[in-house]
């Protein structure tokens, strides 16, 4: 081989591994972003301030940067998800490798798809027109931006992460075990409920986790459909789901929509925001990727 | 023994119901856009810039901006997934930057795409300083979005072509990179395109992003470059559920979706067509 | 003799492909015994089919009758389940449930209605003596099953199908995955387990059958070949195909 040819082949190499490495660069500078818009954030406005803080009028005066209502907001989403998007997951996932035939499987699992993959300013859109009115008529009290729809919707659209998840690591348990607990009498739901999941419990745990997870950074459906009312909501009291709340997300898309200046305070503690739900996110998913990982070495 | 036939009947059920109950819900909640949307998608709303008058609006400028701004993130992110798609497979493997690198992929594919809409911001129009809201700046945001689908996709694609491929070309005394450029891409393009088709009709859904990044809420004329201010059929979407008439929330926006919801599937369809066609033409 | 199996023309079959063919053979009580023949030749199938755990197979069709203490088990009033917990099984791989030793002796019994604290303990030791290993986890009952050595889970997994209280064990190659040493202690249970329970074996292991059954049946190709006392098949077999198999010359 000559030599220009030689150096072409090297040339072609090094942008081939700039374009991985391009990556990294990616993390390295969402992490610099976030981390240096907050230090300049939290100059102006003190972390105690910022983590203990009950109110969130960042555009309004008298300004308060408290995170806390956003933070109940983005909790009340994620727990009506997960108390939908949970045992849905978990029970499609068991029929969906206990009970469904092949070529059932091959026509729902698909259709199931399709759930995670409509976009979520539609589903934003179903709530607020559709599902909210439909609501209103049970609870005539139910206001027209509620953290009740949105969690509805957003636990419809997580659904298939569980229930994809869970199907894998039902389906790693061995099936001499579910043989097993057939010789010793016991019935199929029974196999199912006291051997298949307690065997599978990490990987389920694993996909509740990583549901959760997009329920915390999903967006457009609660901006739409929760509406933008920052409020330190009771989780546990009905009549708080009936009204508008304001998850983290929605507020920085308020934030985002106003025509707050650069330099302003508001317009930093966008990025504020931003490393809070991005230092969640990643722990929910690091959590989640731990339990899967004790999962796979349970049956080798 | 009959009575515990139907309970193992009704847990059978249960879990069926679990199954279909999204699936049904969406169904109808589709059902009744599709509905609400016949009286109002024309080739006028298709033609026409937004209007504060219902009958009048249209989605011509969203949907330009939307389309310009899709074929771009698929010029800008298949080079370089692609090229690092190739890196890691062909050239990485075993290494430990690979490893890191492949953790750090499915990290980045776990954050919000809100996140990505403060990371163009920041980098794109603060660090950069290209203009807020225009299409380049969008295209750039989303090429970052889907870039660890489109590597993870073109990954696969290249690691299912036969090792023997690669070893008869280089016996016949190719070079590495001749063998990939020849043997190891002609092989995988069927695959990586299915996987940037089905990136970039995630990516046309994405509306955080684009309003973090500052695109415009409403506006009445198509982008006319990559430098000019845009909007996206998504944001369009949102602002017309947040208007008061009711004409917009059960008319427009449902004509909108439907807009939108008919490009995604039409490229989901391309896609499948793709690899079906492939798939039958080159068999192992 | 007392006949506790009467199979009459049993025939299984996966899909079109047969399973087994038109089986006739009686099994009796308190005695071993054997199920030998090439993989494949449906040994196995004959044995699940004993318990209706073949059922879960998809596409399975099964005619023919298996008289269980004279009652026909396929007859539609017969409870699978009741079946199951009369006729135990013990698989190939040791399968211990990943609970603790404890819960995976109880399982069976607390499905069948036991909820009792004391009576569970007290069938859990019985069944753990009677598997010889009560002694190495008498100590350790609440941990889990599957720190135990593979040999230790087979005779967990034996206890567990004891504790049913069955009139019936089935043991699917059972030593098929452990050391010699561990494997000769399971034959030494399974020829202790004949006082009080019948116990059917299907093995590989042609010594094994000759060892520890006081019948064997061989098989070939879904068909019964030859059945008859265990010495009378290794000393004079009738058919030439036993002969060659059990000197190693096919199979």
């Amino acid at each position: 081989m000559d030599r220009l040819s030689k150096m072409k082949e090297r040339i072609i190499v090094l942008f081939l591994a700039l374009c991985a490495v391009m990556t990294l660069f990616v993390t390295v500078s969402i992490i610099a972003i976030l981390l240096g818009e907050s230090l300049l954030f939290f100059s102006k406005v003190s972390p105690v301030e910022f983590f203990t803080g009950t109110r969130w009028t960042p555009t309004i005066k008298p300004y308060s940067f408290g995170v806390l209502p956003l933070v109940i907001g983005t909790l009340m989403i994620t727990i009506g998800a997960g108390l939908i998007a949970i045992p849905a997951g978990i029970l499609s996932a068991i029929y969906l490798s206990e009970y469904a035939s092949e070529r059932t499987r091959n026509v729902l699992k698909p259709m199931l798809e399709i759930l995670a993959g409509i976009p979520t300013v539609v589903y934003g859109f179903f709530a607020f027109a559709y599902i909210t009115p439909y609501l209103k008529k049970i609870f005539p009290d139910m206001q027209a931006y509620n953290a009740l729809s949105a969690s509805i919707v957003v636990g419809i659209m997580i659904i298939p992460i569980v229930a994809s998840i869970s199907e894998d690591a039902i389906r790693a348990v061995p099936r001499s075990l579910r043989e097993a607990g057939y010789a010793l009498g016991a019935r199929k739901p029974r196999v199912i409920l006291t051997i298949v999941i307690p065997s599978a419990l990490s990987g389920i745990v694993a996909s509740f986790i990583l549901g959760i997870s997009r329920a915390v950074g999903e967006t457009m459906a609660v901006t739409i459909a929760a509406g933008r009312t920052p409020r330190l909501a009771n989780i546990l009291n009905p009549d708080d789901w009936m009204k508008s709340i304001e998850t983290m997300t929605a507020a920085m898309v308020e934030i985002g929509m106003s025509d707050v200046s650069g330099q302003s305070v508001a317009y930093k503690s966008l990025f504020a925001i931003g490393l809070t739900l991005f230092a969640m996110t990643f722990a929910l998913n690091t959590v989640s990727y731990i339990v899967k990982m004790r999962f796979r070495e349970v049956y080798r | 023994m009959k009575t515990e036939n139907i309970s193992d009947w009704l847990f059978m059920m249960l879990t069926f119901l679990a199954t279909v109950f999204g699936i049904v819900l969406l169904s109808a909640l589709l059902v009744m856009t599709f509905y609400e949307a016949a009286g109002w998608l024309d080739i006028q709303f298709l033609t026409s810039p937004p209007s504060r008058f219902p009958e009048k609006a249209g989605i011509y400028p969203p949907l330009l901006g939307s389309i310009m701004m899709i074929a771009l993130v698929g010029i800008f992110s298949v080079p370089v997934g692609v090229g690092a798609a190739i890196f890691l497979e062909e050239y990485g493997s075993g290494k430990k930057i690979t490893k890191i690198i492949e953790i750090n992929i499915s990290n980045l594919a776990a954050v919000p795409s809100i996140v990505y809409g403060i990371l163009g911001l920041g980098l794109f129009v603060s660090t950069m300083h290209l203009k807020p809201g225009i299409v380049l700046v969008g295209s750039l945001t989303l090429t970052l979005l889907i870039l660890p689908i489109v590597i993870v996709a073109s990954q696969e694609a290249i690691r299912s072509v036969p090792g023997g491929l690669r070893e008869a070309s280089i016996g016949l005394g190719a070079t590495k990179w001749q063998t990939i450029r020849n043997v190891v891409l002609p092989s995988s393009i069927p695959g990586i395109l299915t996987g940037v088709i089905l990136a970039l009709s995630r990516a046309i859904g994405e509306t955080a992003p684009l309003i973090m990044i500052g695109a415009a809420t409403t506006i009445f004329t198509a982008p006319k470059d990559i430098f000019s201010p845009f909007s996206a059929l998504p944001m369009q979407i949102f602002m017309w559920t947040d208007m008061p008439k009711e004409e917009f929330l059960y008319g427009l926006a449902p004509a909108g979706i439907v807009v939108l919801l008919a490009i995604m599937l039409s490229m989901n369809a391309i896609a499948i067509v793709l690899r079906n066609h492939y798939r039958k033409k080159l068999r192992w | 003799m007392d006949a506790i199996f009467d199979v009459r023309n049993l025939s299984v079959y996966y899909g079109d492909k047969i399973g087994i063919k038109d089986v006739s053979l009686q099994i009796y009580r308190n005695k071993v015994t054997a199920v030998i023949g090439p993989s494949g030749c449906g040994k196995s199938t004959f044995l699940r089919t004993l318990n209706r755990l073949v059922e879960l197979v998809e596409g399975v069709r099964i005619e023919g009758r298996v008289l269980f203490d004279g009652k026909n088990i396929f007859d539609r009033d017969v409870d699978p389940v009741e079946l199951r917990r009369r006729v135990g099984m013990v698989f190939q791989h040791p399968n211990p449930f990943p609970k603790s030793i404890f819960e995976n002796v109880a399982y069976g019994p607390k499905i069948h209605g036991i909820k009792d604290r004391e009576k569970l303990q007290e069938i859990v030791e019985d069944s753990l003596k009677k598997a010889a290993l009560w002694d190495e986890v008498k100590d350790r009952l609440s941990e889990s099953a599957l720190g135990l050595s593979g040999g230790q889970q087979q005779r967990l997994c034996i206890a567990r199908a004891i504790a049913t209280n069955p009139e019936v064990i089935l043991f699917d190659e059972p030593t098929s995955a452990l050391d010699p040493i561990a494997s000769s202690k399971i034959e030494e249970l399974m020829i202790e387990l004949k006082k009080r329970y019948t116990v059917i074996v299907v093995t590989h292991n042609i010594q094994q059958a000759a060892r520890i059954s006081d019948y064997t049946a061989f098989f070939w190709m879904g068909e019964l070949v030859e059945y008859d006392r265990t010495e009378k098949i290794f000393e004079y077999p009738e058919n030439e195909l036993t002969e060659r198999y059990i000197t190693g010359r096919v199979g």
